[in-house]
This record gives C-alpha cells, structure tokens and sequence, in this order.
C-alpha cells in the first residue's frame, strides 16, 4: 500500500519538472509586458526600466529559471502583482472554492450518468438508451459558459429559484469557522444548517453546469462497459444460476463494468479541471480558476505558473486516489501490487 | 413408457437475425433425458451444441428467435414460462456448467461467495449457513483447504478448480438436470477425468440427469447411456450407447467413430470427415444438411422433407442408413 503510494508519487515526479518548466517558459512566451502594466499607463519609460530591474526581468532567462527555482524550494510561489498577495496564500485561500465546485460537479456527472448509462445498457436501442443519448451529447456538446448562463437565466431570471450567481455565499452571510475550507463541510460542522442550505442554494448550478458537462463521457463510458460485461459468459453462468436481477445486474454486472469507468474518471476530472475556469467566471466562484484568468489578462506571471502548478499537483493527487478506488474493488490489481 | 421423460424437446426450431442474413442454427430437432439418465449430445464444433444448451435453459441471447417447437421440463412448458418462474427454476431444478470455467465466474467476487449467492437465493438459508454451505461443497467437488480457497478469486485459482467450482455451483441445490457444455475442454487430460468423474459420481449420488455435450464421441460413450448425434442444427441419429457404438446408422456417425482416436487404431487409420458444415446462412439449405459431404448419397436425398425414422428406441434422420 505504502510501496504504492511511493511508486506513483516517484512516477509523478518527471510530470511535475515537465510542468515547472513549461509553466516557466509558457508565462515568458506570452504577449503583454508585466512591468508595463504594473508601472502603470502614465508611467515613464524610465520607471518601466526600474520596474523590470525589481522584478528581476532584465535577467537571461536560466538566471530568471534559477530563481524561479530557488524560490519554489523555498515553497514560494512569488508575489501576484494584481493582488499584492503571495501567491500561495491566494492559491492556498482559492483553492478549497475550486475543489468543492469540482467535486461535486463530479459528484452529479456521476450520480446521473452511471445510472443513465446503466438503464441504456439494460434496454440498448430503446426509448431510454435514445434519451440517454441525446441528454449526455446535448450535455457535452454545449459550450460550459453556455450552459451555466442558460441556467442562470432559467432559475434565477426568470423562476427565481435559485440565488444570484454571485460567489460561494450571499452578502448577508458569513462563511463559516474553516475546517477544510469547504462550505458544505465546515457549515455542518459548526452545525449551522442556514449556512448550509446557503452554500449549497449558491453552489446548485454552477455545480450543475459541470455535472451536466461531465455527464456524458461517464455516461457512455458506463453504457459500453455494461454492454460488454453483461455479454459476457460470467453473467450468463450468472443467470443459469438463476440469480435474481438485482444480483445480477448490480453486484455482477455493475461492480464489474465500473472498473474502466472509475479508471474514465481521471480524463473526466482534468475535462472538469479545464471547464472550471469560465464556469467560475461566469458565476464570479472565487476560485483559482478565476484567479488564473484575472492574472493572465493582466500578464501577471506569478498566479499563472502558481496556478498550472497546483493543477498539476491536484490531477497527481486525485489520480492517486483514483488508483487507489481502483484497487479496493478490483482484487487482480491488488495482488500484482 | 410410463414415465413422461424429466425433458423433452420437440420439433424445436431457432434461428439467429444477422446483420449477414438469418443463421437456422437449429431445425427440428427433437430428444427427450428421463429422470437420472445422462445423454450425450456430439457432433463437430458449430452443429448447434451450445444453442440447443442455451435453449433449454432459455438463456438465447437477443438476436435468437424461436421459430417452432416446444420444451418441456418437469411438466413446465418452458418456452410458455415467464421470466421469474425460470430465474426460479434454473439453478435449483436446472443447472449448466460452461465450457471456459474461469470466464464463467465472476472475476471480482470471492467464490466461496458465488457459491453462496446461489444457496441464498434458492436454498431458504441466512447469509452464515450459505457460507458455511458453500465451504462444504468445496470440500464435496474436492478442494483441499475448502475454507481457505472459497476466500479465493478465480484467478488465484486453476482452470481446473475453478471448473469445479462451477460444478459446486451448479449442483448446490441439488438439480434434477445438469447440462454441461463441454465441462473438461481446456482442462489438461489428468484434469478432464477427474473432473468426469466427479461430474458422474455427484450425478449418480443426486439421481441427477446429466446432458454432457462434447465434441469427443469417445468421451460420449464412455459415459453416457445415450448418445444424441447433432449435425448443422439437425439431431441425425440419437441411440442407446452400446447400440450406436456396435453399429451407427447414420452416415455421420459413422464418420465421426471413424474420425474418433481409440486404442488398436494406428493414427493413419483415423479418417477425417470431407468437407466442412454447410454455411447456415444460405437459403436454399438442402433438406438434408449433411449431403453434400456425404458418399452414400441418392437422388431422394435432395427432395423434403429429411425423414425421421424412429426404430427399435433410436432414430436416424437419413434416407439411405447404415
Ligand atoms: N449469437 C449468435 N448469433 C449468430 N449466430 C450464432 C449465435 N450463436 C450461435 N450461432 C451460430 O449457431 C451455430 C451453432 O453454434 P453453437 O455454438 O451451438 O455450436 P456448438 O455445437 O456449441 O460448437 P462448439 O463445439 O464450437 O461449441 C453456429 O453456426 C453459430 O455460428
Ligand atoms: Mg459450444
């Protein structure tokens, strides 16, 4: 277990110097001058020089690396230029918002599209199997902003079912004492259920926006691995045995095609990772998502490389546990580790 | 006979919708297994074995479609049955074990647990007497350290233990008919025999009737009282053992003891049968599926209907028998 979780930390070493690097090179490449716009439009091109001497960018740029470096050993992700802040403080503030939006976008991807995906199975070529099919290509083929303004205008414009789209809680309320930094969690634990319901009423859609993105490749992925599995001479022997449907289809078939969906859920999450960023936009989640963005427009290097870097170390980390999921239910994996 | 037979199957007919044209898999076929009786069902790969199995046990995939006749189990109407009255049926009354024992098992669930989902499904036992069941039966197909192994997956386990497992599994409820479609292929010789043994050994203790499909007519005759020779979907000859084995009637059977290894007969002695099986799909099947690969062939033999000549307690569907 521990040898496992050491192997695949190892492994995910190269992908994390291959990121530092390309992060680095990625934010020099890109337009727009950072000294420029810190020393601000009225500036002199004299003030702009001493700016970039501060900043360090007159520098080659295996200098700039090496202290790029330097800095990252020392756990510092540099200063964001547009909030003043270190930029792992913001991250490390922003990033509990990002991961409640994401996993439970995850969670409704999967509580509808595994189900989804498992009715078609069971009737392929039917009413439910065609249903499915336009609900998960509809899902996945509409851009995300797309969807989370659609939903905007549905339920809050015009039904007045859901709360404004304007971040994690309303104006009125107070988030509560942090735990994990997430909304839902950290509400019950203070056993504040008016938070609670607040934060999930502000988290409903743009959650929804990702689950319904997210919906259809966990939806096929299920569909064509119950397909597979429930043809095969398993569940045959399985039905000679005369076990009862919900036997068969649930504990034989389901936990069987499951497997290749849980290993889906790793592309699913780095797809959800990616639609993030406008979701959070669109419903101003102070995210890292949005964060990114803000920086990037403002050509602040620091929250970028700061921000491609905790994406990367998250998609190390959730394909850990991935990897882990997968092996408390497939007992092959197991052994061979 | 007094006694209506345990199965019967008559004049069945299945047919399988391709994207290539319909397969007739099976046409007409009829046989009958008394209670305790084990009857062997032969021919080369392909003459419709497994389908006739799949059949009986209603278990066609859905591109099958019966196009006639009619299977009786035990008094039941099978073909008429609904789905919860089979799924009731099937594993208590009647049971089948598979040709490829390790994909027949479920890769991610322990086997003594398999074991003990069918007990509770059908044996009325709580979940500590179907374990404590299902260790006994272990030890019953001959496992050494039965509580040990049934902690065990099929893939810790050999082609060999994991097909007894399948037989635990079949026989745990005690069936009346135990179908097993080529139980001991890609199992090694040793294994095979071991394997038979148990199979007629738990069969004979049960008052169990057994249909052993093989394509080994050798393996047939050595264990069965009667013997059911399939050919491209047809049943073309179907006699007690001893009977077929000193004088077989139809062509085919004659070419497959002719095609079957036996002790005093030199391996260029071992002919092979011409030809190979009509392609099922064709339209225009000729009465007689067998015909063209056949020497004894007469005029008569492509005008319908193919006869069906029951005589003396075995039957031979041929125009110009042995
Ligand atoms: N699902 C299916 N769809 C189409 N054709 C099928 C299907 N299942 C079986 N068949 C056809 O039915 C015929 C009989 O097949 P079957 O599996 O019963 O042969 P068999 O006698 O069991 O052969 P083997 O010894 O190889 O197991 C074959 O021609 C096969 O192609
Ligand atoms: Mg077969």
């Amino acid at each position: 277990m521990f040898g496992l979780l050491a192997r695949r930390l190892a492994a995910a070493l190269p992908t994390l110097a291959g990121v530092i690097v390309v992060t680095f090179l990625m934010t020099r490449a890109l337009p727009g001058d950072p000294a420029a716009y810190f020393a601000g439009p009225a500036a002199t091109r004299e003030a702009v020089e001493e700016i970039r001497r501060q900043l360090g960018l007159d520098q080659p740029l295996w200098v700039q690396f090496g202290d790029y470096l330097a800095d990252l050993a020392r756990g510092d992700l540099g200063l964001s230029i547009t909030t003043g802040q270190p930029v792992l403080a913001d991250i490390a503030q922003r990033l509990p918002a990002s991961a409640e939006l994401t996993l439970i976008g995850l969670l409704i991807a999967a509580g509808f599209g595994v189900p989804m995906g498992v009715a078609a199975a069971l009737r392929p070529n039917s009413w439910v199997d065609h249903l499915c099919r336009v609900i998960a290509t509809a899902g996945v083929s509409l851009p995300t902003f797309f969807t989370g303004l659609l939903l905007v205008y549905v339920f809050y414009y015009q039904l007045g079912w859901a709360p404004a789209p304007l971040g994690r809680l309303d104006a009125f309320s107070s988030p509560p004492p942090q735990v994990t930094g997430f909304y839902l969690i950290d509400s019950l634990l203070a056993g504040d259920i008016e938070t609670f319901t607040g934060a999930a009423a502000q988290l409903a859609l743009p959650a929804l926006t990702l689950g319904i993105f997210a919906l259809a490749p966990i939806a096929r992925m299920t569909r064509g691995s119950m397909l597979s599995v429930l043809s095969s001479d398993f569940i045959r022997a399985a039905r000679a045995a005369g076990l009862s449907g919900n036997t068969i289809v649930i504990r034989y078939a389901l936990r069987n095609a499951l497997l290749p969906v849980v290993t889906t859920l790793g592309m699913v999450l780095s797809f959800l990772l990616g639609a993030n960023v406008l979701v959070e936009k669109v419903f101003a989640w102070p995210g890292i998502g949005s964060y990114a963005i803000e920086a990037l427009i403002a050509s602040d290097y620091a929250p970028v490389q700061g921000f491609v870097m905790a994406m990367a170390i998250l998609y190390v980390a959730l394909n850990l546990v991935i990897d882990l999921a997968y092996q408390a239910i497939d007992p092959r994996v197991r052994i061979e580790a | 006979m007094s006694q209506p037979p345990l199965l019967s199957v008559e004049d069945l007919s299945v047919e399988f919708r391709t994207r290539s044209g319909t397969v007739r898999a099976l046409e007409a076929i009829s046989f009958a297994i008394a209670r305790g009786e084990t009857v062997g069902v032969v021919g080369e790969s392909g003459s419709g074995k497994s389908v006739t199995a799949y059949t009986v046990m209603r278990l066609l995939d859905d591109a099958a479609r019966i196009t006639s006749g009619r299977i009786m189990f035990g008094g039941l109407d099978m073909l008429g049955a609904d789905a919860g009255t089979l799924a009731e049926l099937r594993g208590r009354e009647l049971s089948m074990i598979f040709q490829n024992p390790r994909a027949s098992l479920n890769p991610i669930r322990r086997v003594g647990q398999q074991i003990a989902d069918v007990l509770l499904r059908h044996a009325n036992v709580g979940a500590k007497e179907a374990g404590e069941r299902a260790v006994a039966l272990l030890a019953e197909v001959g496992i050494p350290e039965p509580s040990r192994r049934a902690k065990a997956y099929p893939f810790e386990l050999s082609g060999g233990m994991c097909q007894r497992i399948g037989i635990a599994i079949a026989l745990a409820c005690r069936p009346a008919l135990l179908i097993a479609d080529e139980p001991t292929t890609g199992l090694d010789v040793t294994t095979q025999a071991t394997i038979m043994d148990l199979v007629s050994e738990l069969g004979r203790a049960r008052g169990m009737a057994t249909m052993l499909i093989t394509h080994d007519l050798g393996l047939a005759t050595e264990r069965c009282d009667r013997v059911v020779v399939m050919h491209a979907g047809h049943v073309v000859e179907d006699a007690p053992t001893a009977a077929l084995f000193a004088a077989p009637r139809h062509p085919y059977t004659a070419r497959l003891f002719a095609a079957t290894p036996r002790p005093g007969l030199a391996l260029s002695e071992i002919s092979t049968i011409p030809g190979g099986l009509p392609d099922l799909r064709r339209d225009d099947l000729p009465p007689c599926r067998f015909s063209t690969r056949c020497d004894r062939r007469r005029d008569a033999c492509d005008a319908p209907p193919l006869p069906r000549v029951t005589h003396q307690g075995r039957l031979v569907a041929c125009h110009n028998p042995l």
